[in-house]
């Protein structure tokens, strides 16, 4: 069941890599050692050059663990490669050159560097053989990406930004615990399969589940990917949730609940993504539904499932991240990504509109583009095990899924009603960008075989057959016809210019308000804290206590002399009394 | 010959420096004194602590009277590690002064604070080293006296109420000390801690050894902040001159833990933890400590009052591993007790350089210091991790053995608290580094320059070493863990 169990299929050649992850920093070191603008085209070479030595390197790794660290008990595995690891260290890398040709124009080296650190701490993450290791690389992803939040230098952005990291960083640690506890109960600290026999698998799970986005710890992705700059919420897209469906995928295979949460996932975030009108926030409620079909491969656990999800994995990358470079794109150009505002682009930005509509077409799985050889083994999966419900739960999934990414956007930014908007077209470093991420999309969906061969496990399934395209050509049609006709009968919920509070009320709202009274309560009892939480406690000691209560009298040393009497007295009691004495 | 009389030598050349800097009269030879004298305590701690890795316990009986007549200092591993803490501790500060006590000091004052340093010192070594719990009093009030006197020199007017509020405290918490003593004495005859040890043994249910145990419980807990008798301790902390509150943080309540540490191996192990309740209280106060200290520490606006919280929940942490026992709880505590001293030592001298450019250390005066000042910060960051537990520094040890403690006795609840401790420190350290490095300079630090050399080198070693031991651990972990061999009586 496990990848490394599994026999090789390709041979990678000699050991002389190094770990991935290291060629990033480094490059990060040397931006942050250009100074000045005058150095712009040394510091695009390196930016460039970084993927492509990235991609040469992965060539010479050889298969099982190396760079061994040992350090305390542990034994850190810094290179830990198999098929798996490779297949999303290639994908990394890909993503990497095509993240950082799309800002390559971007002239704020902070952004640079947090997006060679991002990427490396990401790959660093999927090739470290231990839990030790995935926790520093899990924390760097949390922290280098959260600069790329900030990168947009708003007061929205940096709310977000703060909000983001506290999650991620709350992630990590709960990631820690759960290691920590598994090197406790198991002396061992490999990240292998963690399964949910213990509360330890628990804990790992739930710090996965945040990176990855399941409900209601999913407000992150709709919080700050809209937030951040158009070249940084590519490279968001790319990494963190993929690192989490490849810890989930090595960790919990076949962990049936997560096929639950993972349908919950693909279909809730369609109501959303219907009623919400910033178009990159939309391409976040889309990234859920997809990671929901990525959760519930991982849940059903057979080859073909999670074949199927680490290949939509893939795919999704590259079809989510064209599609945010493309609403990077309108955002360079038109400064907002509103559906209300927007329309008749096509006009000034047609090449723009056609990647834009083959990242549609993708993410919608239309025969030929690269969702339909992924989504499809995942769905033949749940099939083959006999989850008919969920299997229907997900198809509905998919026509939402359809409606909202494969229409709604292209529609209401390039075409619906002309907005007398004029702009440029993209620049040429984007446009190359979305043009190669437009052809792997393209390439992905024709000639299956080659991602096949990647996979970790050996594929046999046919995406190309009559009933099954068939099948996805009358869901695509009718889900268009249902789009149609909601939108002449005037149904359709019309876009307006409103900010849509989903679950993040939970903490934004609630969250800040129990903290404070929390804070306040444990002011009201800590003699200590009194003279900052002076307003609460009086209130409430007024209340209680009067204003010369018991903890609220203004006389502290006295107070405290009054609690050395009380714990003398307790201590007391207790020695005497409790004990058999 | 020397190597004979290292104990006594180890508290006498601190003692002997007090009334020499009266005698000098003048700041700076004071101040070159000084240096010269915490330097050969420092040689004369590694010496003494080599010497008993090498041969076992030393002991050194004054004047030649023997043991139970005369009085004894004996130095075993657990006392070694704790006055080579504090040794290495001043070694690095008292340089440090310098610059920070001749800026916040008024300069006649300025030799009294040198010989009062040097009093506190003789005072926490003396307390540290002896083996006879009557002297440990006396080094006590030494020790407090000198401290009280010291947090009354911060240029704030508020240092006074401060100092006074620390004075009555401080007092109680001896007198109960005092008491407790007197009550041993009362029902075991000697003052020899060794002596004592083994005669409690016949007689732990008798109601006077009881009442002994629960006056020094409180009166240790009180000198040592635990919580709810914290509440002198952010005060002095925040307006004592900065140097003086490095090195009482880093040195004054750990001296209050080790006595802790030392009254379990006096009652043994099997009273405290098999047949007193005290586990249960001690970790249901510990944690309190540790939550409410960090909570305190998120809401202040005054960077040395948050560190002075955040002392007060590392007290806590402390105190936890002695409440929850065993090797893995015992060595995690005498583990914080050193990761401690280094991180916190090292932010609160950044700070001391922060008070020495800006002037202040209000959070808000803080804004953008990053850039003005990029050693200090960077310095201050780097001992943050240690403090908040990130893995690789020092503070992660103690927090890792804390939490593998908690876990052998199974009580998932104290895990549970020490990971939303976690990120409650996390958030209160963020808010310092949020202010200095993601806003403009404010105007109060508009010409702030960075902190001179002979601020930043002390503030670097402390810095380094919090990394360094998070590393190679060989030192403070394997010592840690000799020592609680000692405490539970397993080794000599």
């Amino acid at each position: 069941m496990r990848p490394e169990e599994f026999p090789l299929l390709l041979d990678w050649g000699t050991p002389l890599g190094l770990p991935p992850a290291f060629i990033f920093f480094a490059a990060a070191a040397i931006i942050a050692m250009l100074r000045g603008d005058h150095q712009q085209l040394a510091k695009r070479a390196v930016l460039l050059l970084v993927p492509v030595i990235g991609l040469w390197n992965l060539t010479t790794l050889s298969m099982g663990p190396s760079w061994v660290i040992d350090v305390l008990d542990f034994q850190l595995v810094q290179l830990r490669v198999d098929r798996l690891s490779l297949l999303f260290g290639l994908l990394f890398h890909l993503g990497a050159f095509l993240g950082v040709l799309y800002a390559l124009r971007v002239r704020d080296d902070t952004q640079h560097i947090a997006a060679l650190v991002y990427a490396g701490s990401a790959l660093g993450a999927v090739f470290a053989g231990d839990l030790i290791s995935l926790f520093f690389y899990w924390e760097g992803m949390a922290v280098a990406s959260a600069f790329l939040v900030w990168g947009r230098r708003t007061p929205e952005s940096n709310g977000a930004g703060l909000r983001y990291l506290t999650i991620h960083l709350i992630s990590g640690l709960l990631l820690l615990a759960g290691a920590l506890l598994h090197f406790q109960a198991t002396g061992r600290i490999a990240f292998e399969y963690v399964g949910l026999g213990r509360v330890e698998g628990w804990l790992i799970l739930a710090a996965f589940g945040i990176k990855c986005g399941f409900p209601l710890v999913h407000n992150w992705i709709t919080d700050a990917y809209p937030q951040s700059t158009p070249s940084g919420t590519v490279f968001l897209s790319m990494f963190t949730t993929k690192v989490a469906v490849y810890a989930l995928a090595r960790g919990f295979p076949g962990a049936d609940i997560l096929v639950i949460v993972g349908t919950v996932m693909a279909v809730f975030p369609i109501f959303y993504a219907v009623i919400e009108n910033d178009l990159r926030r939309v391409l976040g409620y889309s990234m859920i539904n997809q990671i929901g079909f990525m959760v519930v491969g991982v849940g059903i656990g057979t080859e073909l499932a999670l074949n199927g999800t680490v290949a939509h994995a893939f795919n999704e990358v590259m079809f989510k991240g064209l599609l945010f470079m493309t609403m990077g794109a309108v955002l360079l150009r038109v400064r907002h990504v509103n559906g209300s505002d927007l329309g008749g682009l096509y006009k000034s930005m047609p090449l723009t509109t056609i990647f834009c509509v083959v990242g549609a077409a993708s993410i919608s799985a239309f025969p030929l583009f690269s969702g339909f050889v992924s989504k499809s083994m995942i769905m033949a999966a749940m099939i083959e095990e006999g989850h008919d419900v969920l299997w229907l739960a997900l198809l509905f999934a998919s026509a939402g899924g359809f409606h909202h990414a494969g229409i709604k956007i292209p529609y209401f930014a390039f075409f619906a009603h002309h907005s007398g908007l004029t702009v440029k077209e993209a620049p040429w470093n984007m446009l190359v960008a979305m043009a190669l991420a437009a052809g792997l999309c393209i390439l992905a969906g024709t000639w299956p075989a080659l991602l096949y061969g990647l996979l970790p496990w050996e594929v046999a399934y046919a995406p190309y057959t009559y009933p099954h395209v068939l099948i996805q050509l009358q869901l695509l049609t009718f889900s268009a016809l249902a789009f149609a006709w909601l939108k002449l009968s005037g149904i359709y919920p019309p876009e307006l210019r409103s900010v849509n509070l989903d679950a993040d009320w939970l903490y934004r709202w609630l969250g800040t308000r129990a903290a404070r009274w929390t804070l306040g309560a444990i002011g009201f009892a800590a003699a200590g804290i009194r003279e900052t939480a002076r307003d609460e406690a009086a209130a409430l000691g007024g209340k209680l206590l009067g204003r010369r209560g018991l903890l609220t009298r203004p006389t502290p040393t006295g107070a405290a002399a009054l609690w050395v009497g009380a714990l003398l007295a307790g201590y007391l009691f207790l020695y005497f009394f409790v004990p058999g004495g | 010959m020397i190597a004979s009389h290292l104990p006594v030598l180890q508290v006498v050349m601190s003692l002997v420096a007090a009334p020499l800097c009266m005698v000098l009269h003048r700041g700076r030879p004071a101040w070159l004194l000084s240096v010269a004298v915490s330097w050969a305590s420092l040689a004369c701690a590694v010496a003494l602590l080599l010497q008993v890795i090498d041969d076992g316990a030393v002991t050194y009986a004054f004047g030649g009277w023997a043991a139970p007549v005369g009085i004894e200092y004996r130095i075993d591993i657990l006392n070694g590690f704790v006055l080579l803490i504090i040794a290495a501790i001043s070694a690095v500060v008292v340089p440090y002064s310098l610059r920070s006590a001749a800026d916040e000091i008024a300069p006649e004052r300025l030799w009294l604070f040198y010989a009062v340093l040097n009093l506190l010192l003789a005072g926490l070594f003396g307390i540290a080293i002896t083996g006879d719990l009557f002297n440990v009093f006396v080094f006590l009030e030494i020790s407090s006296l000198a401290s009280y006197a010291l947090v009354s020199l911060g240029r704030d007017r508020r240092a006074l109420t401060a100092a006074f509020r620390y004075l009555i405290l401080g007092t109680l918490g001896a007198t109960f000390i005092l008491i407790g003593i007197g009550l041993l004495y009362a029902a075991t005859g000697t003052l020899n801690m060794a002596d004592i040890a083994v005669r409690v043994q016949g007689q732990l249910d008798s109601r006077t050894i009881l009442a002994a145990f629960a006056f020094l419980t409180v009166g240790i807990s009180l000198k040592a902040a635990l919580f709810p008798l914290h509440s002198w301790l952010p005060g002095a902390y925040a307006y004592a001159p900065s140097a003086v509150t490095a090195l009482l943080a880093a040195t004054a309540t750990k001296v209050a833990i080790y006595l802790l540490l030392r009254m379990v191996f006096l009652f043994g192990p099997d009273f405290i933890y098999e047949e007193l309740p005290l586990s249960e209280v001690i970790v249901t106060l510990a944690l309190l400590g540790v939550l409410s200290g960090s909570a305190a520490a998120l809401l202040q606006t005054d960077v040395k009052r948050l560190l002075a919280y955040s002392s007060v929940a590392h007290v806590g942490y402390m105190l936890l591993g002695i409440g929850l026992g065993g090797m893995l709880g015992l060595g995690g505590g005498i583990v914080h007790l050193f990761n401690h001293a280094m991180a916190k030592g090292a932010v609160f001298l950044a700070v001391g350089c922060i008070v020495l450019r800006v002037g202040s250390s209000e959070l808000a005066s803080l804004q953008g210091i990053g850039r003005r000042m990029p050693w200090t910060m960077a310095a201050f960051v780097i001992a943050a991790f240690s403090l908040i537990g990130v893995p690789l520094t020092a503070g992660f040890i103690g927090k890792w053995y804390l939490v593998l403690a908690a876990m052998e006795r199974g009580w998932w609840w104290v895990a549970a608290a020490l990971l939303v401790a976690g990120a409650l420190s996390v958030l209160y350290m963020w808010r310092v580094v949020e202010q200095a490095y993601f806003h403009e300079p404010h105007p109060a630090n508009a010409d702030a320059a960075e902190a001179p050399l002979s601020m930043l080198v002390p503030l670097w070693v402390l810095a380094a070493a919090s990394v360094y031991f998070g590393i190679d651990t060989s030192l403070n972990a394997g010592l840690a863990a000799r020592a609680a061999a000692v405490v539970l009586g397993i080794a000599p």
